[in-house]
């Protein structure tokens, strides 16, 4: 095994880091226009599904939820509670029930 | 002794065994697939992610979210060497509104507030100014979240929301003394140009102290490891608050305001917010403790040529080599145990390349007998702070530093 392992080593090695530059060698800066990526996926279909997709994914895209870890009840309603009160998410009565309970039935743990 | 400058000397470097692990040489033989995935080997949640390498002036990293993106640097560069190569910088936006386009003839940077001048300052005038060089890691204060026990909610990261730069700017005193501070003063806040989708969401701003903000080492940076800053680090200017954690450098900084009364808005007063206990931490559960903001960043080090399951020759020396940083001073020490922490040897430091970046150390250990081993490292900074031997947690994540171990097989 490790054997195996010493030529990729080698040729990483080839791969170095350009000379930090000094401090002085920088006059002017170059304009940008570069498009950065989003993501249109959905979360998987189910019940509260509906709810959110259309609440959530506005803000940030899906996978930002479908990375957290499994989390109780308690911690996905703060969780939702956080978007509600700390960053003004406009998420109805209804809406945050049926977020909650996708999230738990989804990502729960007792 | 090697050398653990900054230039890794090619293949001579390489001769260190372990080198790279299991997990990355899967990573580089699956380079043919469509798409590769990294897993990070953590229960209680999906562990896989996958590496991108769609973002402008980005190769590959860790896709932690896509939008706004959270891109992690993957670990095996942290073995390159201690500067990060800016296309592996790790990324970490608020907000997904911030441009993607930016004229640098008509950028404007604003201080206002308690100042004698409002000024509207342009790149040119930025560039024109005295200029300086500080090596710093920039550290977000959630790094190494997803290894709480238990798990808590936020971004999931590993250990790759850290990267060290050479970053040249210009001092953040010297544009306040432009201005002209008006006495009474007590707090500069920053913002930048990334905006909430949703109006009412609060606008992502930080603020120092006005003594902090005119030490001289706060920076506004134009530029990293010698090269202007990649859009998504904060094109074209970002403070930089050595020593603190990444949530106070605010990229694309547009607007600085000084301040005469306590800043009140979210971020300040709510958000990013620790345990005011010994190393920030307490039980899950715990109640009825004080919380206080997110400042400086804490010790850590990492073995970077040896990974969770490699295999070490039984009896005979090998080498052992990884980053170290103090947090808000420098290293003065780097330990390594063979035993699980029941003894510790020092290890060789490399070239001091400034107190707030990363530190390379080095030394030969020898695992005397075959089976299972535990590798740990642990750094003590120059205020004579260890990182501790119990596991970090506090509810929102923040500021891990336990002390790292690897798990090995001596063959």
């Amino acid at each position: 095994m490790l054997r195996a392992v010493l030529p990729m080593v080698g040729a990483l090695g080839l791969v170095l880091l350009p000379h930090p530059g000094q401090a002085a060698t920088i006059t002017t800066l170059k304009s940008l226009k570069l498009d950065v990526p989003t993501s249109d996926a959905m979360f998987p279909a189910g019940p509260g599904s509906d709810a959110i997709n259309n609440n959530c994914i506005a803000c940030h895209s899906a996978d930002h939820v479908l990375n957290q870890p499994s989390l109780s009840r308690e911690a996905w309603q703060e969780v939702v509670n956080k978007m509600i009160t700390a960053y003004k998410a406009p998420v109805s009565a209804d809406d945050a029930k049926a977020i909650v309970d996708y999230l738990v039935r989804t990502k729960g743990a007792s | 002794m090697q050398d653990h400058d900054v230039q890794p000397s090619g293949l001579t470097r390489r001769r260190v065994l372990g080198g790279m692990g299991i997990a990355s040489l899967a990573l580089m033989s699956s380079r043919a697939s469509a798409q590769q995935t990294v897993d990070l080997h953590v229960p209680g949640g999906p562990s896989t992610r996958t590496i991108t390498t769609s973002y402008p002036q980005k190769g590959r990293m860790i896709l932690q979210r896509s939008s706004p993106p959270w891109l992690e640097t993957p670990f095996e560069v942290f073995d390159k060497g201690v500067f990060t190569p800016n296309d592996q910088h790790y990324v970490s936006w608020h907000w997904a509104n911030f441009p993607g386009d930016i004229d640098v003839d008509s950028y404007r940077l604003t201080v206002r507030g308690q100042v004698n001048q409002t000024l509207s300052l342009s790149l040119t005038d930025i560039l024109g100014l005295p200029r300086f060089d500080i090596a710093a890691v920039n550290e977000c204060a959630g790094v190494s979240r997803i290894y709480f026990v238990p798990r808590v909610a936020g971004a999931q990261w590993a250990n790759g929301s850290m990267s060290n730069a050479i970053w040249t700017g210009v001092r953040l005193k010297d544009v306040l003394d432009r201005a002209g501070v008006k006495p009474g003063a007590i707090q500069v806040r920053f913002g930048g140009l990334d905006e909430p989708v949703i109006p009412d969401t609060p606008k992502f701003l930080k603020s120092l102290t006005i003594d902090h903000a005119r030490d001289g080492e706060v920076m506004i940076a134009f530029a990293m490891n010698g090269e202007q800053l990649p859009l998504l680090n904060g094109f074209p200017l970002r403070l930089v608050v050595p020593g603190w954690c990444a949530v106070y450098w605010i990229k694309m900084l547009n607007d600085i305001e000084v301040l005469d009364q306590p800043d009140t808005n979210y971020w300040t007063t709510t958000g990013y917010r620790v345990p005011d206990t010994p190393h920030n931490t307490v039980k899950p559960g715990e109640t009825g403790f004080k919380m206080v903001p997110v400042t400086r960043n804490v010790p850590r080090s990492f073995i970077t040529n040896i990974r969770n399951g490699d295999s070490v020759p039984a009896g005979t020396p090998a080498s052992a080599r990884g980053i170290a940083f103090g947090g808000d001073c420098g290293v003065a020490r780097v330990d390594l145990s063979i035993d699980g922490g029941k003894s510790w040897q020092p290890t060789q430091l490399g070239a001091d390349q400034g107190t707030y970046g990363f530190r390379q150390w080095q030394t030969q250990f020898t695992l005397p007998a075959r089976g299972a081993r535990t590798l740990m490292v642990r750094c003590t900074n120059t205020k004579n702070e260890a990182q501790p031997d119990f596991q970090i947690w506090n509810p929102a994540g923040y500021l891990f530093n336990t002390i790292e171990t690897t798990h090995v097989v001596a063959a």
